[in-house]
């Protein structure tokens, strides 16, 4: 009790460099604690663009769904697109805590979204028009989430950090899962091969967009704040970099190509050096203008107005009830 | 009925071709109503009021498609084929399942302007749970061994299910006036087909001669006594006598809202179903 009076005794300019010293230390931020705004909006932004990303990227597995090849496939597909659905769920109660000082609700979220002022993830503006592309995002889209995620696991912000260490145990089954599906079909027919080496070509630009555009040494005051703040640690080329390092190798050895006939591993710079996606059309995909945006934003939309009267239902059962 | 029937194993099963037969089309009941009601709460993913309930739903269906499976398991080992092809590549007269619940989930594709009715999923979600689970309690008497042992095991994760549909059953008619209506209305819409539930089809004789499960009128009482306590209790008019389709399910006949989802369910699988998947 003593220490929050001292505490609200603070300058704010005091009060943010106890803050910063606090980081400094390593110590985790949890939601009731001090924070400067800009901390705050930052998380706000991360996590409910993560979180919306979650539940927007359930869409294009879940054109897979009810279609998945045998029983066992039924199975786990839904299993994955369910946990994917958890972790939005996770992560949007992490962005209410956060957001509950500005007056701000879940439905100001999905407000956002609708509005398209709430970007979520340039993968899951992609079309998805096979049963290979299913696998694909479980292995690659999954495993490239699984490599940004691990990054964030030491976050400053303690209740992102506990639903990343959770999300992340289950994402490396989902890329398993993936990898399955993508294992499958790489030693079946011609077809199937077909099939998935045209999903992986498919999907090779958006998963090089996935990072964000590399930095060359010019870092953006966002990326600077949010690693000051150990929000993050690594730029969005390093962690391209991980990505590029673990799964091309795998790519390879299973026989199949990527779009880029340049591609090569520098062993003096101990890096891929590969050609650059077109970041122009980056900037509109996420903008909501990718070639399924619309339509599953419009999914989204529809289900969500047509199932308003269930939650004004709930909403005055619970006022009935208290 | 002094001397009930036990037959402990499958191979005991396939000796008695008569009872192998009956148990056969009781199974493909049992598999193909789980399957397919299972398979449209699954096109139901991502479009659910909240996202708490995406996950809550997600996950029954799950459970539902895994008692399918389970049911399409045992019919494999009879010998009666391989579980995915007869999930999938049966045509839509060689399913019995009964018609409430191959009905769409509302107008349009899952995928494509979706207009589904959240009060019609909970109502046959309700109701066919309710009976699913005066079938499951009749199986645990079973003459067929393995049968009455998978039945105790469904009946522990289908307990939840049910307290997940009270709870919005109870909720939706105590709410608004709109939600009341809505729900009213997918009661009468469930209505016109929850009575083929009990039935068992053309081989009902030997299904209850060879001790398999109880006899169609005792499980639709049973069943009928547990849905009006429960509407009672939601403070629910009774619809009264449940009334049957037009399409006998049990005998292999089918609206064309079964055709198109075996269509959809099995659009992957039948590009070779010979590879690998």
């Amino acid at each position: 009790m003593q220490m929050r009076l001292e505490h609200a005794d603070l300058t704010e300019n005091e009060k943010l460099e106890a803050f910063l010293a606090r980081i400094d230390r390593g110590e985790k931020i949890e939601a009731d604690d001090w924070m400067p705004d800009d901390y705050r909006n930052q998380l706000i932004k991360l996590i409910s663009m993560h979180g919306i990303s979650e539940i927007m990227g359930a869409l294009p597995e879940k054109e897979w769904v009810p279609k998945a090849p045998t029983l066992r496939r039924k199975l786990a597909i839904m299993a994955k697109v369910q946990d994917e659905m958890g972790h939005g769920q996770l992560l949007l109660r992490v962005a209410e805590d956060l957001l509950e000082p500005l007056g701000k609700t879940r439905e100001d979220i999905m407000n956002d979204l609708f509005a398209k002022r709430l970007k979520f993830h340039n993968v899951f503006h992609m079309e998805a028009p096979t049963w290979a592309d299913a696998g694909v995002i479980g292995w690659l889209v999954d495993g490239a989430a699984i490599i940004t995620q691990s990054m964030s696991l030491d976050t400053s912000y303690a209740p992102y950090a506990r639903a990343l260490h959770r999300i992340c145990a289950e994402e490396k089954f989902h890329a398993q899962h993936g990898e399955s599906i993508v294992l499958e079909l790489a030693e079946g027919t011609d077809e199937q091969r077909q099939m998935l080496q045209d999903a992986i070509h498919r999907w090779w630009p958006a998963l090089l967009m996935f990072f964000g555009p590399p930095e060359n040494g010019n870092i953006t005051s966002n990326q600077e704040a949010n690693m000051r703040y150990k929000i993050r640690t690594q730029t969005n080329e390093e962690l391209r970099q991980v990505f590029l390092k673990k799964y091309l190798p795998r790519i390879f050895h299973l026989g199949f190509t990527v779009p880029d006939d340049t591609i090569y591993f520098d062993e003096a710079e101990d890096k891929w050096v590969y050609q650059q996606p077109d970041w122009e059309e980056f900037k509109q995909i996420v903008k909501g203008n990718g070639p399924r945006s619309a339509h599953r934003l419009n999914l989204r939309v529809m289900s969500y107005e047509e199932t308003k009267w269930v939650r004004d239902a709930i909403m005055s059962y619970g006022r009935q009830v208290g | 009925m002094g001397d009930r029937l036990h037959v402990e194993t499958v191979e005991a099963a396939k000796q008695n071709p008569s009872f192998a037969k009956a148990l056969t089309d009781l199974l493909f009941q049992l598999a193909d109503d789980d399957f397919i009601l299972a398979y449209r709460g699954s096109e139901w993913l991502g479009l659910a009021p909240h996202i708490e309930e995406d996950v809550a739903f997600s996950s029954m269906s799950q459970d539902m498609m895994g008692h399918a499976v389970m049911f399409y398991e045992m019919l494999e080992q009879l010998g009666v084929g391989k579980a995915d092809d007869l999930a999938q590549l049966r045509e839509a007269k060689a399913f019995s399942n009964a018609i409430l619940v191959e009905r769409k989930n509302g107008d349009g594709e899952y995928n494509d302007h979706p207009h589904y009715d959240w009060a019609y999923a909970i109502v046959r979600s309700y109701v066919y749970g309710l009976y699913k689970q005066v079938r499951l309690e009749a199986l645990t008497q079973s003459s067929y061994a393995p049968l009455a042992l998978v039945s105790r095991k469904m009946m522990t994760e289908h307990r939840y299910h049910l307290m997940h549909w009270q709870v919005w059953l109870k909720q939706l008619a105590n709410s608004t006036a709109d939600a009341r209506q809505r729900l009213e209305a997918a009661i009468a819409k469930v209505w016109e087909d929850a009575g083929e539930l009990p039935h068992l089809g053309p081989n009902q004789g030997d299904i209850v001669q060879f001790g398999l499960i109880a006899e169609e009128e005792q499980l639709k009482q049973k069943w009928l006594a547990l849905t009006k306590d429960i509407f009672d209790k939601a403070g629910l008019d009774w619809p009264g006598e449940p009334g049957v389709p037009q399409e006998r399910g049990r005998y292999g006949e089918h609206t064309a809202d079964l055709v198109q989802a075996l269509a959809t369910l099995s659009e992957v699988y039948r590009i070779d179903p010979a590879a690998g998947w």
